[in-house]
């Protein structure tokens, strides 16, 4: 398996990168208007901060549902590929989010984790990546067997490039540092929604 | 409505009215009293049917398909919908998502399991408190009108609807011993 060759085998092994640098880099990446669904907290924020995507989708609560709300894009527009972007502490809230899209084989279908072992919105508590869970892993023990650590910045484009032109699904793990992160999301729900559908062109 | 087959199971016309209106996509948390509904639709290749781990996962999913382009229905039991309220209260509704849920009731009319009784009692505040509309469905005669009626009006008003399918109608989960 190409997919997971030359990368870390554990978290302990993975560079940390910071999550606006990694960020941008992905965006700049999508050039045939692939969804991506930023979960709570400063993964969206700092997707925002990327530039205004149309074809971008903002959580604003309903901590842990990225993937479940990718996995549904990916579903009904089998042709666009799909990004879920998720921090630690949210996908743990939903690991099992991880099995059924196993069981689904969703071909058009990413999750990229940003871990940085806390709960960096609320006051910077461990979660349990600290404390030695490896999402990559648990990821390929739910079934995701394409699931791989970015080594370094380098890794990680190379890493967004396969998912974007093979078959899926895909986990990636990034390590990341605590910087805050570069803006904050609008909150404004109908709007990112509207805005979501007529980027995908359902409206 | 009148080319339907007569003398149809409420599952029957459940699935023939979801297919009526494109609802193509079902997730579910399995329930006994669901299982011809879900079986009907495994059956039926117009249908996407797939099981969840977690309740508020099939309201992610169901979500993010009605915003490309598909429309979606989360079977569960009472007990599922209680761990639903942070997911109704910050996708759904704010986001103004026509997430259609269906419930079966248990907690009621028979219940034999003290922590469904419970449970089953928090359901219809949650969904008050919200301003979720919300119908019980107690007789075979207003299974098709109810749902066929509330999913124009999901749609076209872009909010969320939860079908409570009531022992009345299905005979609910019998006590075994």
């Amino acid at each position: 398996m190409t997919f997971t060759t030359n990368h870390p085998v554990s978290r302990d092994q993975a560079k940390v990168m910071n999550r606006f640098d990694i960020t941008k880099r992905m965006v700049a990446r999508l050039k045939h208007d692939e969804a991506v669904i930023g979960g709570i907290g400063y993964t969206n924020f700092d997707l925002w901060a990327a530039g205004r995507r149309p074809q971008n989708f903002y959580m604003l609560g309903s901590m842990g549902l990225a993937a479940p709300i990718a996995l549904g894009v990916a579903l009904a527009q089998p042709q666009r590929k799909v990004i879920a972007l998720e921090g630690d502490g949210s996908i743990l809230m939903q690991l099992g989010s991880l099995a059924t899209i196993a069981g689904r084989q969703q071909k058009n279908l990413a999750v990229v984790i940003m871990d940085n072992g806390t709960y960096q919105i609320t006051g910077g508590q461990a979660t349990a990546t600290e404390q030695g869970a490896d999402i990559v892993a648990i990821a390929r023990g739910a079934g995701i067997s394409q699931s791989a650590w970015a080594a370094d910045e380098a890794a990680f484009e190379e890493l967004i490039d396969v998912t974007l032109r093979e078959d899926g699904p895909w986990l990636i793990g990034c390590r990341i540092d605590k910087e805050k992160p570069a803006d904050t999301t609008e909150r404004d729900p109908p709007r990112i929604r509207d805005q979501f559908m007529r980027g995908l062109g359902v409206k | 409505m009148d080319e339907e087959a007569p003398n149809r199971a409420w599952h029957e016309i459940v699935r023939d009215v979801l297919k009526r209106h494109k609802v193509s996509l079902v997730t579910y948390v399995p329930d006994n009293v669901l299982r011809p509904l879900i079986e009907a639709v495994h059956a039926d290749p117009f249908f996407t049917a797939f099981s969840c781990a977690r309740e508020e996962e099939a309201v992610g999913i169901v979500s993010g398909a009605w915003m490309g382009g598909t429309r979606g229905i989360v079977l569960m039991q009472t007990s599922g919908f209680a761990t639903l309220p942070n997911a109704i209260a910050s996708l759904a509704v704010p986001f103004q998502i026509p997430v259609l849920m269906m419930v079966s009731e248990r907690g009621t009319l028979g219940e034999f399991n003290i922590g469904q009784s419970l449970v089953a009692r928090t359901m219809r505040p949650v969904l008050d408190a919200l301003a979720v509309e919300h119908h019980t469905m107690t007789r075979l005669d207003e299974v098709e009108f109810i749902i066929d009626r509330s999913i124009t009006q999901a749609v076209a008003t872009q909010a969320p609807c939860v079908f409570i399918l009531s022992p009345l109608l299905t005979g609910g989960k019998v006590f075994a011993k």
